[in-house]
């Protein structure tokens, strides 16, 4: 593990610095190759938007024209500089906010954010308070932290299953309940190990000097060590709340009351079941005539309600991601 | 260690035993209670007697898993989708970061970096609508198919039961996610190369192309075995995920893998013993692929996990 630790110490300071490409003089096939190189990554960069601004594009565009679609979309019907057709009662079919309209009028849906804001907050919330204490007891020098730290990561190779993790939920009385979900994956040994090591990181003298001062475990723990390495805890915490968000598959096998139910669980039934919430499905059928696809608008609205919290806060946050995903990667 | 010594540490650190104490209780419940449960796969499970207390049948279930039709058939699934998505989904990657590192306008590349996280963010679920959208009757991809003349008529792709669809679907869609979150961990040890290294080949002569095969990538290799080690261990933990949103009866066929039918088994339908009894074959043989990748690689590169 110390090893890897160092790796990526070294990892850290060498982020940024620049290449020294720059020194050599192109060949033919040089300048060939980064023409073709500009290429592919524009054209890797394109693909992994499209999709997205598909989605994004079709869900303003108005619901009677979205049968025309051919190709991707990469413009809403109904918005200038497109043509503003006319349907035949000489209605104009301009772009319109009916699918978000519509579904923020959805009672499960609205229910499906607040559960996972839940879900997501107090998950964070003891997942912190877990594991920076964990971490900061098994980076003491007592004499049984080292076997407790081994018999943690035991269960990084062993573990009992899907099944057995579900009768021992079951006999708690978590199943069905808000708890299996934050409780479940809430302290991970790996992050224990990383913020171990940022403890023990910490120089020797500030312990002793805390100490000396009459500070007892607990106010060294808040008062000095934990600002020192928030920035482990932020990223550790950023990695995990991302995860959360997007988890369904606990909520699938634990959760049967639909008032408990996560945000995903919401988005799984509109967009892959395409089973519309009964309220919805009946706005759906009492505008069928006027409207005419209003399911799928829906269900582009859906699409990018669900997506868009993350979306809109990612470009702010993806220097600590991808820290995170370095960290995360020195997992094996 | 001496009785003494264990009443002096007990003295001294007796505090952070006792805060310790959230930490232990966590692991001993949601990690360890739940190996115990492996007992669930030697027992006709009844809820009246639970996992202690239920009838002993010995390795019957693992012997009826072994004796279906299932156990062909999802070996079958789960190792032509991983090594299908290994192929794939290993290099590109690499791949994606080889050329990111080639990159000398930096605007330019971190704007594609920005990208290309993206979809990492989407959740398993957006992604399987999306998937479900464009692969449909009416969707982008399939109608785009139909003009190219592989489909005679509109199709619903996720119902196809051939060999590749539901497959490359499945594999497409995990490159997509995933590729350029996977470049970043190959990118940050590119930058980590030691750049007296290019200057020497070049000084030997080196163009770019062979600064690149013999400077770049034996940088990279550690890194790259590393992965590599991790992915051939997981061959059998192809993630149920997106499989279970994806797949329906008619494409069990193809799309059933190991992780998808232990969930279906044991959660959908209670069969508590078997299913487990699925999933610990599951993981013997992953820890047996773990095992043996390390040792190849130590044999042939020098390096290993542990």
């Amino acid at each position: 593990m110390g090893s890897r630790v160092e790796l990526l110490n070294q990892l850290d300071s060498n982020l940024g610095k620049s290449n020294i490409n720059n020194l050599i003089k192109d060949t033919p096939a040089r300048v060939v190759f980064k023409v073709f190189n500009y290429i592919i990554l524009a054209i890797i960069g394109i693909i992994s938007l499209a999709p997205l601004w598909h989605i994004l594009m079709l869900s303003f565009s108005n619901p009677n024209l979205i049968p025309k679609a051919e190709g991707l979309v990469l413009w809403p019907f109904g918005l200038w500089p497109r043509p503003i057709e006319v349907d035949r009662l000489g209605n104009e079919l301009v772009a319109s906010l009916a699918g978000y309209k519509t579904i923020f009028k959805n009672q499960q849906l609205i229910r499906g954010y607040a559960n996972t804001i839940f879900y997501v907050g107090a998950g964070c919330f003891l997942s912190v308070v877990f594991g920076a204490l964990g971490a900061y007891c098994v980076s003491r020098r007592a004499l049984f932290m080292p076997h407790l730290v081994v018999i943690m990561m035991i269960s990084m190779f062993f573990s009992g299953g899907m099944i057995p993790l579900y009768m021992v939920n079951k006999a708690l009385g978590l199943v069905d309940t808000r708890w299996v979900i934050v409780l479940n994956g809430m302290v991970s040994i790996f992050n224990i190990l990383i913020l171990m090591m940022a403890f023990r990181n910490l120089p020797e003298g500030l312990e002793e000097s805390a100490q000396l001062d009459g500070a007892g475990h607990l106010t060294y723990l808040f008062k000095i060590a934990l600002p020192l390495v928030k920035a482990s805890i932020a990223v550790i915490t950023l990695m995990y709340a991302i995860g959360k968000w997007n988890e369904y598959i606990t909520a699938q096998i634990y959760l049967r009351n639909p008032k408990l139910f996560p945000l995903q669980i919401i988005l799984r039934q509109i967009l892959v079941d395409t089973n519309l919430p009964a309220d919805l499905a009946s706005e759906v059928n009492s505008q069928a005539g006027s409207q005419g696809d209003l399911k799928l608008i829906i269900e582009y609205a859906t699409t990018i309600v669900g997506t868009a919290p993350l979306l809109c806060i990612y470009p702010f946050i993806q220097k600590y991601f991808v820290k995170g995903i370095m960290i995360g990667s020195m997992k094996g | 260690m001496r009785i003494s010594d264990i009443k002096k540490d007990w003295a001294r650190n007796k505090s952070v035993y006792f805060l310790a104490l959230p930490l232990i209780i966590y692991f001993v419940i949601f990690n360890y209670l739940p190996i115990g449960g492996i007992l669930l796969a030697f027992e006709h499970y009844d809820a009246r007697g639970g996992t202690v207390g239920s009838a002993w049948i010995g390795i019957s279930n693992f012997v009826n898993f072994f004796s279906t039709y299932y156990f062909g058939r999802l070996i079958k699934n789960t190792l032509i989708m991983s090594v299908y998505s290994m192929i794939i989904n290993f290099p590109a990657p690499i791949i994606l970061a080889l050329l990111l590192n080639e990159m000398e306008n930096r605007a330019f590349k971190k704007t594609i970096q920005t990208m290309s996280y993206m979809p990492y963010f989407v959740s398993t679920v957006v992604i399987c609508g999306i998937i479900q959208d464009f692969v449909g009757t009416t969707g982008l991809i399939s109608q785009a198919l139909v003009k190219m003349g592989v489909y005679h008529k509109p199709t619903d792709m996720l119902g196809l039961r051939d060999f590749w669809t539901f497959r490359t679907i499945f594999v497409i869609s995990n490159a997509w996610q995933s590729t350029g979150y996977g470049s970043i961990i190959f990118l940050a040890v590119l930058s980590s190369v030691d750049q007296e290294l290019y200057e020497a080949a070049k000084i030997d002569g080196a163009g770019r192309w062979k600064q690149t095969l013999h400077v770049t990538i034996p940088g990279i290799q550690t890194m790259i075995m590393m992965m590599l080690i991790m992915q051939v261990s997981s061959l059998l933990n192809v993630s149920m995920d997106k499989i279970i949103l994806l797949y329906r009866p008619t494409t069990y066929e193809v799309a059933d893998v190991i992780m998808s039918f232990v969930y279906r088994s044991g959660i959908m339908q209670g069969e508590y013993g078997y299913s487990t009894a699925v999933n610990i074959f599951n993981s013997v043989v992953s820890m047996v692929l773990l095992i043996t990748a390390n040792a190849a690689s130590r044999k042939f590169s020098e390096f290993s996990l542990f």
